[in-house]
């Protein structure tokens, strides 16, 4: 038994070690960008020449860059009320709807996980050219509301589904209709996951190129911004000072969203431990995307 | 009496038809118009002859015969299964180890962990991918940082431009796909089953060998999904570090939505790409079926 403890401590002890070079693997790569931003060269290459703020001057009036900035962000905006909004409604209605057809909505919008990026560009440009839209930023928004869709609905689903039954058949009981129910009970108590899958859906957006690529008309989103500059060796550093701007900034958004998710997911389970069903949640509420 | 009453709640009045319709209207118009429809665009158009009209002309399987004739489509298809088989491979392999270590030894980090581990997830991909650009350039981070400790005396050409930059990058950029769906299901596992594997006497590795990794395969399978599917259609990634010797699947069917104008046979290629992700996805249920899924 005693033995046994003691191998399973020195295991961990190896793993522990094994996973700090993981998250050194999933760091260091990302973290060059800021480090050669900072640096005085136009190559990003060892040794560093000396510490300089030129690059992140060179962002300022830049009318392309602001140009792409505000579009990103009015695109996010919009595509993440959109998914948010399909994220709230699809999942309620698979929770409580009790239809064949709200469950089927529900399965079908989960779907886009398992449809890769370029299939749904060349879908949604085949899709708005027929209709008369061509590429441009409505183009762009219906394309992130479906990259972010997933993500609302599980978000969303986890969320209703750990609410206990009870509050919302005592409000029905009550006779509030379910207008009453949905927009005074249980909107309210969900609101932590809407803003936090808003967050995240405003992320999913704000950083998605591949189904932007196909659907952006003349106006480019920041993504799109960074991949016409990959051509200039000379823009590489502005680049680098634009993308620790954007990385700094995504940090920033998705720790919000975490913890907002957390916090939420805590204060219903402090309040209700008994019965307690949430099917797609661990014990944390981590998310899980596939129910296999 | 009264206590049946209690405990067995009265059924459920239906919900007004007013509210049913708003509440099903913006996710049945997603689904519906941009998922299904807009998907049965694309195999319709893979039926039809480019006449450089949006919905081509006539019904024909041209498309269909040459992608399945012409060696260059059995080449890039057969490359795009391989990287992408191999990406799946390195990031579930490398992800499992530090899925078992949050499951069973993490403790109160694992809240701290979980979190780093999923922050690169919501970060740009194209960022992502850039990174592995200067890394691997000719006068980029990993020669320079080489040359400059001595270990070679010259830069080499061998790391970006390579299908295995194009490994390494994508791998790099879904490891924490991988991540989650495993540990969800190591999680999940029933602790009372270990204990009772090691009171009969199982040693740690025959108790993780017959229990721990049959019980997490679900998590195994659903992970090598999530990463094999983007990956398999990925373009950006060997667009930038790839080089011409690793062209995807990808790359074509953007390539005949683009330059090469040709979007019935770039639909027939996506109908060829799904059809692909399709087989996946039913021999990993079957598999799922088989490891006898607790989910």
């Amino acid at each position: 038994m005693n033995k046994a403890r003691v191998d399973a401590k020195q295991g961990g002890g190896w793993l522990g070690a094994y996973v700090l070079a993981y998250l050194i693997f999933l760091y260091l790569p990302i973290l060059l960008i800021p480090l050669f931003s900072f640096n005085n060269s136009i190559q990003a290459a060892f040794p560093l020449q000396g510490f300089t703020l030129e690059w992140y001057g060179t962002l300022y009036g830049n009318s392309a860059l602001s140009g792409a900035l505000a579009t990103s962000l009015v695109i996010g905006a919009i595509a993440a009320t959109g998914a948010t909004l399909c994220g709230v409604t699809v999942s309620y209605m698979d929770l409580y709807g009790r239809s064949p057809l709200a469950a089927t909505i529900s399965a079908i919008a989960r779907l886009p996980i398992l449809i890769p990026g370029v299939i749904v560009g060349i879908s949604l440009l085949i899709l708005v050219n027929l209709a008369g839209v061509g590429p441009s930023r409505i183009a762009i928004v219906l394309g992130h509301v479906l990259v972010a869709l997933p993500t609302t609905v599980v978000v969303m689903r986890s969320r209703f589904a750990a609410i206990p039954k009870t509050i919302r058949e005592a409000a029905l009981d009550l006779g509030a209709s379910d207008w009453t129910t949905f927009r005074r009970v249980m909107l309210p108590l969900s609101l932590p996951a809407i803003i936090s899958a808003f967050m995240l859906a405003f992320l999913t957006s704000f950083d998605e190129f591949i189904v932007a690529f196909f659907l952006a008309g003349t106006e480019p989103t920041l993504p799109l911004y960074i991949w016409s500059q990959l051509r200039f060796p000379k823009s590489l550093p502005t680049v680098m000072a634009l993308g620790t701007a954007i990385l700094a900034v995504s940090f920033l958004i998705a720790a919000l969203a975490e913890m907002l998710r957390h916090r939420g997911l805590a204060a219903t389970r402090r309040s209700a431990p008994a019965n307690l069903s949430k099917p797609e949640e661990t014990e944390r509420g981590e998310l899980q995307w596939h129910s296999t | 009496m009264s206590t049946i009453a209690a405990t067995q709640p009265l059924p459920e009045p239906r919900s007004s038809p007013g509210f049913r319709f708003a509440m099903l209207l913006p996710g049945g118009l997603v689904t519906f118009l941009l998922i299904l429809f807009a998907l049965g665009l694309v195999f319709f158009l893979a039926f039809r002859g480019n006449d450089g009209s949006l919905l081509g002309t006539g019904f024909t399987f041209a498309n269909f015969v040459t992608v399945a004739t012409d060696p260059l489509y059995w080449t890039v298809t057969l490359r795009s299964l391989g990287i992408a088989g191999l990406v799946t491979l390195a990031t579930v392999v490398t992800a499992y180890p530090v899925a078992y270590y949050l499951a069973f030894h993490a403790g109160r980090w694992r809240g701290l962990l979980l979190f780093l581990l999923t922050l690169p997830f919501w970060t740009s991909y194209l960022l992502r991918v850039f990174a592995w650009k200067i890394v691997l350039a000719y006068n980029g981070v990993l020669n320079s940082a080489l040359i400059e400790s001595g270990i070679w005396s010259e830069p080499t050409l061998a790391f970006l431009n390579t299908p295995a930059a194009v490994i390494v990058t994508l791998a790099h950029a879904y490891a924490p796909f991988a991540i989650l769906p495993i540990y969800v299901a190591l999680d999940t596992i029933p602790k009372s089953l270990l204990e009772a594997a090691s009171d009969l006497g199982a040693k740690p590795f025959t108790s993780f060998r017959r229990i721990v990794l049959p019980n997490s395969m679900p998590g195994v399978l659903a992970a090598a999904l999530v990463v094999f599917v983007p990956t398999v259609g990925d373009y950006v990634t060997p667009a930038l570090v790839g080089g011409p010797a690793s062209t995807m699947i990808g790359t074509l069917i953007q390539a005949e939505f683009g330059k090469a104008n040709d979007w019935p046979f770039g639909a027939a290629l996506a109908v060829a790409v799904m059809l692909v992700i399709l087989a996946v996805v039913l021999v990993v249920r079957f598999a799922d079926r088989r490891y006898g899924s607790r989910t």
